[in-house]
């Protein structure tokens, strides 16, 4: 009992302050690790959850909960799943859509939204027709793309295109009109030509906009995406995909399969989320400073 | 010593400094649709002479920023000429600089980026010569540690001396000061007035400085323009000629205070006007007798 009442080692040694290498910095970042934690957290009480009824018996099986497999029975599913290769060509085939119809929306909506925001007589002309079909959901446009489109593939890409267009065009609107107007009138009486103002201050100043219309875009694009391939289904053209996986996985009955397609579809909207957002820091060092 | 060899090589590289001036004539300007115009300034007559500092005081909600828009050339005035040396003023200019309210660096460019940014599109001034240019202006506003910097990395104080040399690298005619030192704490405030004062007295370049602030006003001006309530007219016009180079100690002299008193009294009925056209009522009767003061 006496030397537990000792201290063990002398109270202070000073630590000599040292270089630290990226491994140690990875190892000290609080912000990973409680998001490794979260995350583990989650899914032992996901295992806990579904597997209470397996434990305690049929009546006390949680309701919802209790249906889903645990994780434990999907890593199994997962590691079947892995090393065949329409897996992956499902992920490469909707990855390629995601990519092509958001690279449309910005490569179209980029210029739209700016010369609605510069040109008063653009606005008025094209700003009316815009709002009205902007309501309209991308999910409402499947019909009339399967009729008008000769193939199904690219009804898909137009729909896609749709959802991330609007919602890119109406912030990159609203971010140029936003710009504040000193620094315009500060350009103009340091001799800014109107190409000087668009290119050094108008655009430079809608980044910021462009950006968050390209993260929202981007997730809309994924929903969209997954509901289409849902909807058109397998076969030869347009088929395929995250979106027909678990779809796919619905119809033969496999549970834990269609959560691997879920969790998927996760992983896969959060690194095209984390790629918009490194771009976004990378173009804009000046958001980057707090 | 030192002092003049600087004054020598501002000089040298500002031959209009001290010369140019500015004259308003019957300036009117309206702001709202026909049906429904509101006068902000009513044939307005100023005249920002050569080498002197320009106050223009008056109170909030007078005109002052209309006014300045329309001397940099930013809005046009319905009525009325505004000239530049005996010429019209056309549209903004880099004769006609404006450091702005808050701060109208561009945030997206560095204090160094913010600087050249005129010369830069213009042309006239590049490579090494601008570099050198850049750089000696920095070291005057004190920020050369801080040239890298982005505008949002540095204090309130230190971005209004970064517009200071972004809008004096363009060698204006004129400076146009408007409420430049608004929204800075007290102690960067007066430290910016003396700053902004060290400037001036080096080479009298001819300076209009708007602000409502009247200690500000009577320590930086020649003379003092009382703006009356909108819509804007020249209520009086009160010479300061405290000595130059000026120093805090000179604002509890005896003459400081006489203008002190006498703008107080003009800018407080003209306040008074505007309560009143504001609400309708009388601020003394809102108030009780007691409230006001000031006279």
């Amino acid at each position: 009992m006496t030397d537990i009442a000792q201290p063990s080692t002398p109270a202070a040694t000073p630590v000599p302050p040292r270089r630290r290498g990226a491994l140690q910095k990875l190892w000290q970042n609080q912000t990973l690790w409680r998001g490794i934690t979260a995350i583990i957290v989650f899914l032992v009480l996901w295992e806990i959850g579904a597997r209470w009824d397996e434990w305690f018996g049929k009546e006390w099986m949680i309701p919802g909960v209790g249906l889903i497999p645990p994780p434990t029975d999907v890593a199994v599913t997962w590691l079947d799943v892995l090393p065949k290769a329409g897996y992956w060509e499902s992920w490469v085939s909707s990855f390629r859509r995601v990519i092509s119809g958001f690279l449309m929306a910005m490569l179209l909506g980029i210029p739209f939204g700016l010369m609605l925001a510069v040109n008063k007589y653009f606005r008025d002309l094209f700003f009316p027709p815009f709002e009205i079909l902007r309501p309209i959901p991308p999910l409402a446009w499947v019909p009339a793309s399967l009729i008008f489109w000769p193939t199904n593939e690219m009804s898909i890409a137009f729909i896609t295109f749709l959802g991330a267009f609007f919602t890119i065009v109406i912030n990159v609107l609203g971010g140029a009109r936003n710009i504040d107007v000193r620094y315009l009138r500060a350009a103009q009486s340091m001799g800014a030509s109107q190409w000087d103002l668009f290119s050094k201050i108008i655009l430079p100043g809608t980044l910021p906009s462009i950006f968050t219309g390209a993260a929202v875009g981007m997730g809309i694009t994924w929903e969209v995406v997954l509901a289409a391939e849902m909807i058109s289904g397998g076969g030869t053209q347009g088929g395929g995909g995250l979106g027909f996986f678990i779809w796919n996985s619905y119809m033969g009955g496999s549970l834990e399969q269609i959560v691997v397609g879920m969790i998927s579809v996760g992983i896969a909207g959060y690194l095209s989320s984390s790629a918009i957002r490194a771009i976004g820091d990378w173009y804009m060092p000046w958001k980057r400073l707090f | 010593m030192a002092q003049d060899t600087l004054d020598a090589s501002v000089k040298a590289t500002d031959p209009t400094a001290g010369k140019s001036k500015v004259e308003l004539r019957n300036v009117s300007k309206s702001y709202g649709d026909e049906w429904e115009q509101e006068r902000v300034i009513d044939r307005l007559n100023v005249e920002i002479k050569p080498g002197e500092l320009t106050v223009i005081v008056g109170p909030s909600g007078c005109g002052k920023s209309t006014l300045v828009n329309l001397i940099a050339g930013f809005d046009f005035p319905d009525s009325g000429e505004i000239l530049l040396d005996d010429k019209p003023v056309t549209g903004p200019a880099r004769d006609r600089m404006v450091v702005f309210q808050e701060t109208a660096l561009i945030p997206w460019q560095t204090t160094y980026q913010n600087i050249v940014f005129g010369p830069k599109l213009r042309g006239d001034l590049r490579g090494k010569a601008l570099q050198q240019e850049a750089d000696r202006l920095l070291a005057k506003v004190g920020l050369s540690e801080f040239k890298h910097k982005y505008p949002l990395q540095l204090s309130g104080g230190m971005q209004r001396r970064a517009e200071l040399a972004r809008a004096l690298i363009n060698n204006p005619r004129i400076m146009i000061m408007d409420e430049p030192f608004r929204g800075l704490d007290a102690m960067s405030r007066g430290l910016m007035q003396e700053f902004f004062l060290r400037l001036f007295e080096e080479n009298r370049r001819t300076n209009l400085f708007v602000t409502s602030e009247i200690d500000e006003a009577i320590f930086l001006a020649d003379r003092i323009v009382v703006l009356s309530n909108r819509p804007a007219q020249v209520r009086t016009v009160i010479e300061v000629n405290l000595p130059r180079p000026r120093d805090y100690k000179m604002l509890s002299s005896p003459e400081a205070y006489a203008i002190k008193r006498e703008a107080m009294g003009i800018l407080h009925e003209e306040a008074m006007k505007s309560f009143k056209s504001g609400s309708g009522a009388d601020f003394a009767e809102a108030y009780g007798k007691g409230g006001g003061g000031g006279h």
